[in-house]
């Protein structure tokens, strides 16, 4: 690895439980943060899906002293690029400016996140917003597959897609969200990553006094239920037919996830690796094929994609299928793990250039580990990694615990 | 940072801006051809030929390409457009020169007729993938309608049909055509050495052979007509408006960018106050796109089928009132601030800042580092959108409306 480790890594957490985590990047002018409240769809009560996602809107719209043009006047005159969005596991704020109008931006954010008015006048537009970014997904098929294969693969609440239903989105009354509010929106949980051009004691006191006086709350708790079916088919006259699996992974947190990280990467990561190779370069069955990894707490997945016309679909699937077959069985080659290694290590050094990456890295880094990885740890285990070590990982996914979700206008013959 | 250019024998402009803060680097082919190019009967063939150019070359196969890149841990992808088909990688300095001998290889493809019809598959695909998302849909109509006779009117992808046809002697014959070294710009952002650049250069592009290839760019005249297409099938109404607007030869254009902002950023502009923040849409933004001689306002709105007509209204009023009342001195600086903030977060990565070294430099063959950038947008006056907002008055809109409606028509208040 070259010496792109020029950057200094701090954290400090404060007696309210808030953590922030904080990493100065030399040679750039930008300054960007990320802050997760635990507060993510899974954790909205039962009936009120989209809650979260409607509340990530509604903070927005006045706060403090200022009303709901004035948060985003100022925020825009600060020229702060910033969005407020729920996923499954937290609520995100993410944001990136000039590094000196850093601190007026989390001034801010303190008013967004602690002091939101919460006005009833502005339910109503919210839910209207709410219902049509539903009808849009239906309009999206590609993403829509992938939602539907978490709620499928996942046990609920760990793949409850944020835009909620209709319906639960039409029925939630504003007493809930501000409940949801007043009790996800918590210290203890939260993590406010902080990369660019900082001085961290003046960060360090700046993040205290805005977010001191944040009063600490409950963990929640969550009962988990089993979902599926394992094997589906939504019908729709698409032109394509979607094609989405997933099976179990390797946490970030396991000593195995760097190997699970290698066979997703191998599989499906990158131009030259097997699902791109099998099924577009050398087929031409599909324009768009990918494997991701993705992972919360207690659980993580392979994930992969393809969409293709309907006469194409069951041998993209087929192919898919045995290739990850074949990465079980057969395992990888010494050269695919190079590919693999050199991508990911680049990818690592070239995040160094985004303040705004930075900052997502560090507070999912410390979501998943409480600490910070170093590029030179990381660079570590990537190099420890043999064929045979990922291999004999391959060999034990359990794919045999394998979602298949299709969508699109006629189901294929799936896999037993 | 430091900006240097030179010209190879064979014509191909190479520029460079270094950056030893940077932590890689990025380089480009910019070559000036795209759907604008292209005959009625070789409909997608630019884009057709940006895929196929990753499908070998005498020293490669089409799997050693994606290998050879990946090896090094590159990032290559490539673009097509009316106008430029853009080839570009970003890597570890260290590995500049590996990443670039795939790039500059492949920039001389085979172009084989196995891989052709194996590649019209994956296009095809492609094109379907298009026809199921609304918006993409709604965009190529409308520019369709726009533009009308005016090649700029052409699709990008072409059809099933086109791609269908196609011969790969007509492929071949563009390629000869276009993909002369004297239609080419070569551009590096990011960590590396000027000397380096030269000699790969030189090495790698230097025998490169081609009769210069020009372009009849006629700027054309937006037909304001409207449309309607029966999705039956979608949820949501997809309208996309189109106006006329500065070319990317004049000054202009940086007003016309913070115009855009003004009127239609995601957040926080006249559109989102009018129309998102009560929910009337879930979806209303403006663009400016400058073409080679021409210009446009893309206007975008996304809302339920039922309000598409009360929503086509609200914008062609507020579209009215811009007009005869002017921006205010407030909005105009937010939206600097806006712009400027966006500028150097974007300029902070190498591949963020080749593809405005590389079209400023097909185009103007003008540097222009990011401070004289901040400081053009900077020089904007409200007077100076006023004016332009006289010369190019948004109104009327070429409108096509896609979707499950087709009760709705031209909006009464133009």
């Amino acid at each position: 690895m070259p010496d792109a480790a020029a950057t200094v890594v701090t954290q400090h957490t404060y007696p309210n439980g808030l953590v922030l985590v904080a990493e100065t990047m030399p040679g750039v002018q930008s300054a960007a943060f990320t802050l997760l409240l635990p507060a993510g769809s899974a954790y909205e009560p039962e009936g009120t899906g989209g809650a979260a996602s409607m509340l990530s809107e509604w903070i927005t719209r006045g706060a403090g002293d200022r009303d709901s043009r004035e948060v985003l006047s100022a925020l825009d005159n600060l020229g702060v690029s910033h969005g407020e969005s729920a996923q499954n596991l937290h609520t995100s704020i993410a944001a990136a400016t000039l590094g000196r109008n850093l601190i007026p931006a989390l001034e801010i954010f303190a008013d967004v996140v602690l002091r939101p008015h919460l006005d009833d006048e502005e339910v109503e537009p919210i839910r209207a917003l709410a219902l049509q970014t539903l009808r849009s997904l239906e309009d999206d098929p590609g993403t829509k597959v992938i939602y539907e294969l978490r709620k499928r693969h996942f046990p609920d609440p760990w793949g409850r897609p944020s835009p909620g239903t209709p319906e639960t989105v039409a029925a939630v009354a504003p007493e809930t969200l501000r409940t949801f509010h007043r009790e996800r929106y918590r210290p203890n949980g939260a993590i406010l990553g902080v990369a660019g051009a900082i001085d961290w004691p003046r960060l360090r006191d700046a993040v205290g006094h805005l977010f001191g006086g944040w009063r600490p709350g409950a963990e929640p708790s969550v009962v988990e239920r089993a979902t599926g079916p394992a094997r589906d088919h939504i019908l729709r006259e698409t032109q394509q037919i979607q094609i989405a699996l997933a099976y179990p992974a390797a946490t970030v947190a396991s000593p195995e996830y760097y190997r699970a990280r290698a066979a997703a990467a191998i599989l499906g990561g990158y131009s030259s690796a097997r699902l791109f190779t099998e099924v577009r370069e050398k087929r031409g069955l599909c324009y768009s094929v990918y494997a991701s990894y993705e992972s919360h707490r207690n659980r993580a997945a392979i994930l992969c994609y393809a969409g293709t016309s309907a006469d194409r679909a069951q041998q993209t699937l087929d192919v898919t299928v045995a290739e990850i077959a074949r990465l079980t069985r057969d395992g990888i080659e010494a050269e695919e793990l190079e590919t693999m290694r050199a991508g990911l290590k680049s990818a690592l050094i070239m995040q160094q250039e985004s303040s705004m990456s930075r900052s997502g890295a560090l507070a999912s880094d410390w979501f998943y580990l409480g600490r910070v990885r170093s590029l030179a740890e990381i660079s570590a285990a990537l190099d420890a990694l043999t064929p045979a070590s990922v291999s004999e990982y391959a060999a034990s996914q359990g794919t045999r615990e394998m979602t298949i979700l299709t969508l699109g206008p006629n189901a294929l013959v799936m896999p037993v | 940072m430091h900006f240097h250019n030179t010209v190879l024998d064979n014509g191909l402009h190479v520029i460079a801006e270094l950056n030893d803060q940077a932590h890689s680097v990025a380089c480009g082919f910019f070559v000036k051809t795209g759907s604008r190019d292209e005959s009625k009967d070789v409909a997608g063939v630019s884009h057709f030929l940006e895929h196929m150019i990753f499908k070998g070359t005498p020293r490669r196969d089409a799997l050693a390409v994606n290998r050879d890149f990946d090896r090094v841990g590159a990032k290559h992808n490539a673009q097509t457009s009316e106008e430029d088909t853009f080839y570009h990688v970003t890597c570890l300095p260290e590995y500049l020169p590996q990443s670039f001998d795939v790039l500059s290889d492949i920039l001389r493809p085979t172009l084989r007729e196995d891989d052709f019809d194996t590649e019209k598959q994956v296009i095809i695909e492609e094109i379907k993938m298009y026809l199921d998302n609304p918006m993409s849909v709604a965009y190529e109509a409308a520019k369709a309608a726009h533009f009308g006779a005016h090649p700029l009117g052409q699709s990008i992808l072409g059809s099933v049909e086109s791609i269908s046809d196609m011969k790969v002697e007509r492929m071949r014959e563009y390629f000869a055509k276009r993909y002369s070294p004297a239609n080419i710009v070569l551009a590096f952002a990011g960590k590396t050495q000027w000397d380096t650049v030269i000699d790969l250069a030189r090495k790698h592009c230097g025998h490169w052979a081609g009769e210069p290839a020009a372009r009849q760019a006629v700027a054309p005249r937006g037909s304001g007509s409207f449309q309607t297409i029966l999705r039956a099938d979608d949820q949501q109404q997809t309208v996309i408006g189109v106006a006329d607007g500065p070319p990317l030869e004049s000054p202009d254009r940086y007003v016309a960018q913070l115009l855009a902002t003004i009127l239609g950023d995601h957040t926080g502009s006249r559109l989102y106050w009018e129309l998102v923040d009560p929910g009337f849409a879930d979806g209303a933004e403006v663009s400016y796109q400058d073409y080679n001689q021409a210009g446009t306002f893309y206007t975008f709105l996304s809302c339920e089928p039922g309000e598409t007509q009360e929503n086509l209204g609200r914008i062609t009023d507020l579209y009215a009132d811009i007009l005869s009342e002017g921006p205010t001195e407030e909005e105009l600086t937010q939206a600097k601030n806006k712009v400027l903030a966006r500028s150097v977060l974007m300029s902070e990565r190498p591949m963020g800042r080749l593809s405005s070294l590389g079209f400023h430099w097909t185009y103007r063959r003008e540097y222009m580092a990011v401070a004289d950038e901040l400081e053009a947008y900077n020089r904007v006056t409200l007077d100076d959108l006023n004016r332009v907002l006289r010369q190019w008055p948004l109104l009327p809109l070429t409108i096509v409306s896609v979707g499950p409606t087709v009760d709705v028509k031209r909006p009464e208040s133009e």
